[in-house]
């Protein structure tokens, strides 16, 4: 995985800029990252990467570290 | 044909009214997939339907079981990359009056009837969302809307899928996507003809147009909402059953 296509899939599902997508960032920190705008990324992020995520893993990916990471489970690096 | 290059997923479709749903969304011209628990029963419904001309794909898979579902959508979204159409039609009739329902009676048929429903649009939602579209059918029961003596635990799992009918509506059509839910009558079926010969009777008495109803009866209302036909429906519970009293 390229840091882009992730930083890309925050950038469009979310509707905010690059250089707020850092690995800090968390769920619900800011307003455009709400439970609908959290959908919409994991759609973005399966469509990118051709994955399925588990319920689980969209439940635990709270922050841009924790979608790196839990992508990497999919064979997919950060 | 209503449904020409549509991708359709149609629960429990080795026989019975899925089998009608998926041979009829195969006739208006969709990709089917067809799932059951049963490989090698899956892998015979393809053949037929394959033999005869028509597009169809294995879903096999136990859709009662979260982990069996998510391995499926895996296997899935290998063969496609996209999702117009979920049918979720699996379901059981294990009936008793209510002193004598056994606790695994009432947990197996919630499992398979209930929980299903929402474990496959889970996945199936994400798929759609994609394309901003889809439809998802669900089949309910006139026992779910009405109720019937005997029927507490049966009645209670598909009044259980109109509620998430209703608010799956709600939830997904900024999506794109139309969730709606056909409740069948009294209709011929395995499951219909497993029922003693004298409530058999009393049942085809209680439907106005006094007859059974057929499971292509179901699966006519069902391509209408899988179609565009329908394409401003959405959060309804369409009844299919003869104007039976119940």
């Amino acid at each position: 995985m390229s840091k882009n296509a992730l930083v890309k899939c925050f950038v469009e599902a979310l509707g905010i800029n690059e250089e707020i997508v850092v690995d800090d960032l968390e769920y619900n920190s800011i307003p455009q990252w709400d439970s609908i705008a959290h959908m919409i990324l994991i759609a973005a992020l399966e469509d990118e990467f051709d994955i399925m995520l588990d319920t689980d893993d969209i439940i635990d990916m709270s922050s841009v570290a924790n979608a790196k990471s839990i992508l990497a489970k999919y064979e997919v690096t950060s | 044909m209503l449904l020409k290059d549509k991708v359709a997923i149609v629960t429990g479709a080795t026989r019975g009214i899925g089998f009608a749903i998926a041979k009829q969304l195969c006739q208006q011209g969709a990709l089917v997939f067809i799932n059951g628990r049963d490989a090698d029963k899956v892998a015979a419904v393809v053949s037929e339907l394959t033999l005869e001309g028509f597009s169809a794909e294995a879903f096999v898979c136990d859709v009662s079981d979260a982990d069996s579902v998510k391995n499926a959508f895996r296997l899935f979204i290998k063969k496609s990359k996209r999702l117009d159409v979920l049918v979720n039609n699996a379901g059981i009739l294990d009936d008793a009056l209510i002193g004598m329902v056994t606790q695994k009676q009432i947990v197996s048929t919630f499992t398979i009837n209930t929980f299903s429903v929402l474990y496959m649009s889970q996945y199936a939602s994400r798929i759609m969302a994609r394309n901003k579209s889809g439809s998802i059918v669900n089949i309910a029961s006139i026992i779910g809307t009405n109720g019937n003596r005997g029927q507490a635990v049966y009645g209670g799992s598909k009044a259980a899928v109109i509620g998430i009918t209703k608010s799956l509506a709600k939830e997904l059509a900024v999506s794109g996507i139309r969730v709606n839910a056909v409740a069948p009558g009294f209709i011929d079926t395995d499951m219909a003809r497993s029922i003693p010969d004298d409530v058999f009777s009393e049942r085809v008495n209680s439907v106005a147009m006094q007859r059974i109803g057929t499971p292509e009866e179901i699966a006519g209302t069902v391509t209408f909402l899988s179609s565009n036909l329908s394409e401003y429906v959405t959060g309804q519970v369409i009844g299919v059953d003869g104007g039976m009293l119940i």
